[in-house]
């Protein structure tokens, strides 16, 4: 498949063909991934700046060991050692990175809407890596790799519960937009004060009741409480919270067999989820980090070898 | 009659007009919405600065000094605009006074009351006399500028600010515009300083606490995006502690830029009970919506947000009705630089002097708008209110109008903008409808007017 698009702002920009093209490309390097010698020369002499104006340990290592393992060079640029916090602005920024002429910037930034705003001024391929409340599509991806592991690429009838923090959430934005691109259904759960408005014009199903929720489900996916919620008087406690909205071991009898666990991580335990069930069988929490470097292997291989005439020659299947 | 032997200074030949003629009031009559409004050919004649007569073309056959023909450019009344941010002094970066009213002449605007939000604040004469006489020194001759005194020192809401001192000094009104007082009793005690003055406070409705975020409607757009946003509510909770602490003070009101439905029904209600309250809203208000700021733009970024298009929808009949009695631009000039930032970063402000005849005249012509609602609230409505010179083209009103070429079109870019600050989400998009010349007290104050004076 040629790749046609330049920058992932959002899994919205996709076809369920190109999701299904991404998802076979990360199972190839999944395999890779596998290997006593994890490095390939896909990528080798390209260079891709990972910007993170925000704080994050999992995703940026994640894009690390991927661009890495395809022989990328990979130059970390964090918010507390750039130029950002002298108050330089994200343009300027954008500019003086474009002008080292990296084949690719991966960006995490608490600005909703900062990814397009570098990709609306950049020559270079622009991958979100977490704008904001708005969207995270290799996250939304690696899960939808974790799912299709799990569900044999089947996705038609599965139901996945979304519980927690939805309002405040990336993940859950762009979770559901391609869980319903890819034929699942989604529910919702969390208290009212973190939840987003104008659900209606949202394709869920939304449950105020943790319980019912959990009905039949095939998939829970626990959203990480910021503590800061609770300063903020979204919740009275969070005790009350892991009582009402932490997901149990009796949760899951009423789940569908087989019901698995999902988190992106880091895990409150006790909070959001119990602690044995976050390490229980179902819990798909560590297969979701490993397909996280897969997936963003097979992100970083297609947007930057999309102009590449020899891209199909490199062995990855077309 | 003096008429006959007075000297015209003034005659402007076969303009359009849209509106009532005193000789004949059924010619022109404002037809009700949806349908455009008929126009007949008319003359303006001008002495001394003041209309002497609004006739049928060619009716009258008295010469003037200065003798210019209209071609059936449209004939209109200057504009007031009783909410402006002229930014002078302290951040002349973004607009100063002179180029303020430089996008006022252009866009067809006699009056301005220009906002206290500069710096420092305009709350002590020294700084309403410097403003004044920047006008003075700028634009001698018009559009005038009446600045509005803060209602707080220094806009903090904690302390009255010296409203007999800023009277004196020539403010023609007292608000916190930008900075909405939290505490309902300190504000109480404000408007009732502010009646002894027999001035009337403006109030920009928005509880801040429940609006923690400005500049993004919370709604379906915000939702998406994932955008922090604020709800309606918080402008409507806010109107209902003004017209109810109006009522009870049986002091005058005036809310600034109102934006949703709920605002509309609450000011409807007031007003049924004989509250002494008037509303204005601005023409972005009346044309965008949220989705806007669907791309991100922070163009679109401005307080009180872009609503929905019911608000639309209520907001022009509420104006066609006269429950909003008038529009006014919130004129918020910033720089480039300053809003091409993260949505959220950005700061809120459309720049609108130069639209807003062009996308309001729009609306008139589409038959959405009544073009007597239009003339209403562009000129009497605010004239009445904060006690401005009008013209109603009746003898002896100040020869303020516009020759507005309505087919004109024109690209809203840096180069056709007079304002410094070019931040509007129009930027690009083509309009039409223009000023081709205008008129201060029979004074041409542009240099393109027809040189057939």
């Amino acid at each position: 498949m040629q790749w046609k698009h330049k920058d992932l702002l959002d899994v919205s920009q996709l076809s369920v063909d190109e999701v299904r093209h991404i998802l076979a490309t990360a199972a190839y390097f999944r395999e890779i991934n596998s290997r006593p010698v994890k490095k390939v020369p896909t990528l080798k002499g390209r260079s891709v700046v990972l910007f993170f104006a925000e704080p994050s340990t999992r995703t940026k290592t994640s894009f690390d060991m991927a661009g890495k393992r395809l022989s990328a060079d990979t130059f970390a640029l964090a918010k507390s050692g750039s130029s950002l916090v002298k108050g330089e602005t994200l343009k300027d920024t954008a500019l003086t990175l474009q002008a080292m002429n990296p084949d690719g910037i991966v960006i995490r930034h608490s600005s909703s809407g900062a990814a397009q705003f570098l990709a609306e001024r950049l020559e270079c391929s622009i991958i979100n890596a977490g704008d904001g409340r708005h969207a995270h599509p290799t996250q939304a991806l690696l899960d939808a790799l974790t799912f299709s592991r799990r569900w044999n690429g089947d996705f038609a009838g599965k139901t996945v519960l979304i519980l927690g923090d939805i309002a405040h959430s990336r993940v859950a934005r762009s979770n559901v937009i391609l869980l319903n691109l890819l034929g699942a259904k989604v529910r919702l759960c969390g208290p009212r004060t973190l939840m987003p408005p104008r659900l209606d014009t949202w394709p869920v199903e939304v449950f105020s009741d943790l319980g019912k929720a959990c009905l039949g489900v095939d998939a829970v996916m626990c959203l990480r409480l910021q503590l800061e919620r609770q300063q903020a008087g979204l919740l009275p406690e969070l005790r009350e919270y892991a009582r009402t909205f932490g997901l149990g071991a009796r949760h899951m009898r009423d789940a569908a067999p087989g019901c698995c666990i999902l988190h992106p991580g880091p895990i409150n335990r006790g909070v959001e989820i119990d602690s044995a069930l976050a390490d229980s069988a179902g819990s798909l929490i560590l297969e979701q980090v490993e397909n996280g470097v897969a997936v963003r292997m097979a992100l970083l291989f297609l947007y930057l070898t999309r102009k590449s005439p020899d891209a199909s020659q490199s062995g990855i299947p077309e | 009659m003096p008429e006959k032997q007075k000297k015209l200074d003034l005659a402007v030949r076969g303009a359009l007009w849209f509106g009532p003629l005193k000789a004949d009031s059924k010619g022109g009559k404002a037809k009700k919405g949806g349908q455009p409004p008929k126009g007949q050919l008319v003359d303006v004649l001008v002495a001394r600065g003041k209309i002497v007569a609004l006739t049928p073309a060619g009716s009258l056959d008295l010469r003037a000094t200065h003798e210019v023909e209209a071609h059936g450019l449209v004939l209109l009344p200057s504009l007031t605009d009783v909410h402006v941010h002229f930014r002078e002094p302290g951040q002349e970066y973004k607009e100063d006074i002179a180029s303020g009213l430089s996008a006022a002449a252009h866009g067809g605007f006699a009056n301005l009351m220009c906002m206290a939000n500069t710096k420092p604040v305009n709350d002590n004469a020294s700084v309403t006399e410097f403003m004044l006489e920047q006008a003075r020194k700028s634009w001698p001759q018009g559009p005038r500028l009446f600045p509005i005194g803060a209602l707080t020192k220094g806009l903090k809401g904690e302390e009255l600010a010296p409203m007999a001192e800023l009277k004196a000094a020539g403010c023609q009104a007292f608000s916190n515009d930008g900075r909405p007082v939290a505490n309902t009793e300190l504000f109480r005690r404000a408007v009732e300083y502010a009646q002894d003055l027999s001035r009337i406070v403006i109030d920009h409705c928005e509880d801040p606490f429940l609006a923690p975020a400005a500049g993004m409607n919370e709604g379906v757009v915000s939702s998406r995006l994932g955008l922090p946003a604020q709800p309606d509510v918080a402008e409507a909770i806010q109107v209902a502690r003004d017209v109810l602490l109006a009522e009870y003070l049986h002091a005058p009101m005036h809310l600034a830029h109102i934006s949703c439905e709920k605002s509309v029904a609450l000011i409807r209600f007031a007003k049924a009970r004989g509250v002494d309250v008037t509303a204005e809203t601005c023409p972005h208000y009346l044309t965008l919506t949220e989705d806007e700021a669907g791309g991100f733009s922070a163009l679109a970024k401005v307080s009180p947000p872009l609503r929905a298009r019911e608000d639309v929808e209520a907001l022009l009949a509420a104006l066609a009705d006269g429950t909003i009695d008038m529009l006014a631009t919130d004129h918020a000039p910033h720089a480039a630089h300053e809003k091409e930032v993260e949505f959220d970063e950005a700061p809120c402000g459309i720049s609108g002097l130069d639209t807003a005849l062009a996308t309001t005249w729009e609306l008139v012509r589409s038959g959405r708008l009544p073009f007597g609602a239009f003339l209403r609230a562009w000129t009497t409505a605010p004239c009445k209110r904060f006690g401005l010179p009008v013209n109603a083209f009746n003898p002896g009103d100040s020869a303020d109008f516009v020759l507005f070429d309505q087919d004109e079109s024109w690209t809203v870019d840096a180069e056709t903008m007079h304002s410094k600050s070019k931040n509007t989400p129009l930027l690009g998009r083509t309009l039409r409808g223009r000023v081709a010349a205008h008129f201060l007290a029979g004074k041409s104050v542009l240099g393109t007017a027809p040189a057939g004076a």
